[in-house]
């Protein structure tokens, strides 16, 4: 009873768009990219928050517990999705363009200075968003769950639905190819030049 | 010999799962040789390190729900769950 009543005194449902509406929007939309999906999974988080209301054991912070709600709303939501999309079938008949015939760099891979204090300038992370958002979508999503979430090879199988764990290996590395890639056009060496000037 | 392709690959499942021995030994006999492949090695590390390490404020665009979806959500709210 009385663990009923601190809880209670709490949790406070009526205050949550006001407080957390945001943060939970920046959360999935990052995830999610669209705008109307990513509003529709806060509301669902919020709906699934107020039914538990009781569940809540005070072991962690209210946004937090709310947005670990919403975690699960999201990954229920790529589920769902990836399943009728078929996420891996996008990138298979892709041509790499970045090796040869022999399988060496056609591309070059430019040394990069000082990237322990590019992460400490807000615009470094702008620049690392907007390459983010270049990826194509199925790319985007490994990538974010992969790396925003920590999913490991076996949640990221089951959650969006990608047939064998080399395809995915596979996208994984070619996310990663193509954010270098862009970093290196797009922040380091514009960066590099003024440096050097 | 693995080609710069392979162990462009293996450097970056390096990242999400322990390679075998054979693999391990394969790729570090390629990066003895290899400047790009050596930095591309490093530059995915940090990429990875730096996400890992980043907040939420740093990884996602700052947005608003708009007038429009705050009502909506709160109508849906007041008829409970």
């Amino acid at each position: 009873m009385l663990r009923g009543r601190l809880v209670a005194e709490k949790l406070d449902p009526n205050a949550w768009l006001d407080r957390y509406g945001d943060v939970l929007f920046r959360y999935a939309v990052a995830r999610v990219r669209d705008k109307t999906v990513a509003e529709d999974l806060v509301q669902d988080a919020f709906l699934a928050a107020i039914g538990a209301v009781a569940t809540y054991e005070g072991g962690s912070t209210e946004q937090t517990w709310l947005v670990g709600i919403l975690r699960h709303k999201v990954l229920d939501y790529f589920r769902q999705s990836s399943r009728e999309k078929q996420l891996q079938h996008e990138w298979s008949d892709e041509q790499d363009h970045d090796f040869d015939d022999e399988g060496s760099w056609a591309v070059s891979i430019d040394p990069w200075r000082t990237p322990e204090k590019a992460v400490e300038q807000d615009e470094f992370w702008g620049v690392l968003r907007g390459c983010v958002d270049t990826l194509p979508e199925n790319l985007r999503t490994v990538f974010a769950l992969r790396e925003l979430d920590g999913l490991g090879t076996e949640e990221l199988l089951a959650t969006l639905d990608i047939s064998t764990k080399n395809n995915l290996w596979v996208m994984l590395s070619r996310a990663r190819k193509r954010l270098r890639q862009c970093l290196q056009n797009r922040w380091f060496e514009k960066w590099q030049q003024d440096v050097d000037v | 010999m693995l080609t710069c392709e392979e162990t462009a690959q293996l450097i970056s499942e390096r990242l999400d799962r322990t390679l075998t021995l054979r693999e391990r030994l394969m790729l570090r006999l390629h990066l003895f040789g290899c400047d790009l492949c050596n930095r591309y090695a490093r530059q995915l590390k940090f990429l990875q390190r730096a996400c890992a390490e980043a907040g939420e404020e740093q990884l996602t665009e700052a947005a608003e729900l708009d007038e429009t979806a705050r009502e909506r959500i709160r109508n849906r709210l007041q008829q409970g769950p």
